[in-house]
């Protein structure tokens, strides 16, 4: 019984915070992934100690266990976009790895030049 | 429409049962074989494309139970504050050095991603669907979608950053002379997000500490400041 409560907590809590978010995004019409604020409103509440950690624990190791599931739908609507990639497979394919590279390089010279300064 | 087509739009448990069966099976592929390139939600995705391919299911009939799965991203987002409030203590120690480096991720990232594709003659509806590639993709996506991009096109093409970070990153940071083990974590994390990160944990638990850093840093600061990027970019 009290594991079944903790459960629906859990839920509340989590998407209690994406609730605030949206609203938040909605009222003020920012320009933001209202689910990035979700995800800061909930780390800002665990700092506070309003939310203890074990209270979201478990809907959080759920949740972050599966994510490669909730991809799969929107990868799959790919199939409406065949046309477009056979017509731009070129820039799509050098930019995504040219660019990955860049920021592996730049991330890790930009970690090692500033400890050197510091 | 087929009658298979329009049992699926009718009972949203049958895409939602396909979806996860496929990927459950795909995952028990990966553990068996152990390649990196045998992504399971590359191969779940493969396969639920070709299967409506073959039975001449429309997408749309597909999407209407699908959709309650793809919701679950949201949450899923909001869940990353628990391993960002565990990691707060270790931003803090080296908040300049890890913001500094997350930074460069981001504008090299996002600019250098939209740049090249533009010179190669990208649609703005592809440069766009580019720009957030190294984020992790409940962030890409949305970011995607927030931009008028083709948030599916978001979708595949940070999964492809994922896979290609993780099969060659550590290489690829040898050879430019990166060295330390702090840094190596957080450009994985950064570059290939949420796959990169799982193959640092599997090579030591520092590297992916750093690397869980670089994926919820960089990730975040790609959601913010992707719009302001391309509105400069134009």
């Amino acid at each position: 019984m009290n594991d079944l409560k903790s459960t629906l907590r859990q839920c509340v809590i989590v998407f209690g915070c994406l609730a605030v978010a949206e609203l938040f995004v909605s009222l003020t019409g920012i320009r933001f992934p209202s689910a990035l604020i979700g995800m800061l409103l909930l780390t800002l509440l665990l700092k506070l100690g309003w939310v203890k950690l074990d209270w979201v624990q478990g809907i959080a190791d759920f949740l972050l266990g599966h994510l490669g599931l909730f991809f799969v739908p929107p990868g799959v609507a790919l199939m409406l976009h065949f046309e477009l990639i056979r017509a731009e497979w070129l820039p799509i394919a050098v930019a995504t790895i040219v660019s990955t590279v860049a920021v592996l390089a730049f991330t890790g010279w930009a970690y090692q030049l500033a400890r050197r300064c510091k | 429409m087929s009658a298979l087509s329009n049992a699926l739009s009718g009972n949203p448990a049958i895409p939602i049962s396909l979806t996860i069966g496929a990927f459950w099976a795909a995952q028990a592929l990966q553990q068996q074989l152990k390649l990196v390139l045998l992504n399971p939600i590359l191969v779940a995705t493969a396969a639920i494309i070709l299967l409506l391919q073959l039975a001449g299911i429309p997408y749309e009939s597909y999407h209407e139970g699908a959709q309650y799965l793809e919701f679950l991203l949201k949450p899923a987002i909001v869940a990353l504050g628990v391993p960002l409030y565990l990691q707060l203590e270790q931003i803090k120690k080296q908040a300049v050095l890890i913001l500094i480096s997350q930074l460069a991720a981001c504008v090299i990232g996002v600019v250098s991603a939209v740049l090249i594709a533009r010179w190669l003659g990208a649609s703005n509806a592809v440069a766009i669907s580019l720009a957030p590639k190294s984020a992790t993709t409940p962030i890409a996506i949305e970011v995607t979608r927030l931009m008028g991009g083709i948030p599916a096109l978001s979708a595949i093409i940070v999964i492809l950053t994922g896979i290609f970070g993780a099969v060659c990153g550590l290489t690829v940071l040898r050879w430019l002379a990166v060295k330390s083990p702090i840094a190596r974590g957080l450009a994985l994390g950064a570059a290939a997000h949420a796959v990169g990160t799982s193959h640092a944990m599997q090579m030591n638990r520092k590297l992916g500490a750093y690397s869980s850093l670089g994926l919820i840093v960089n990730g975040t600061l790609t959601g913010l400041l992707t719009p302001y990027l391309l509105h400069w970019l134009g």
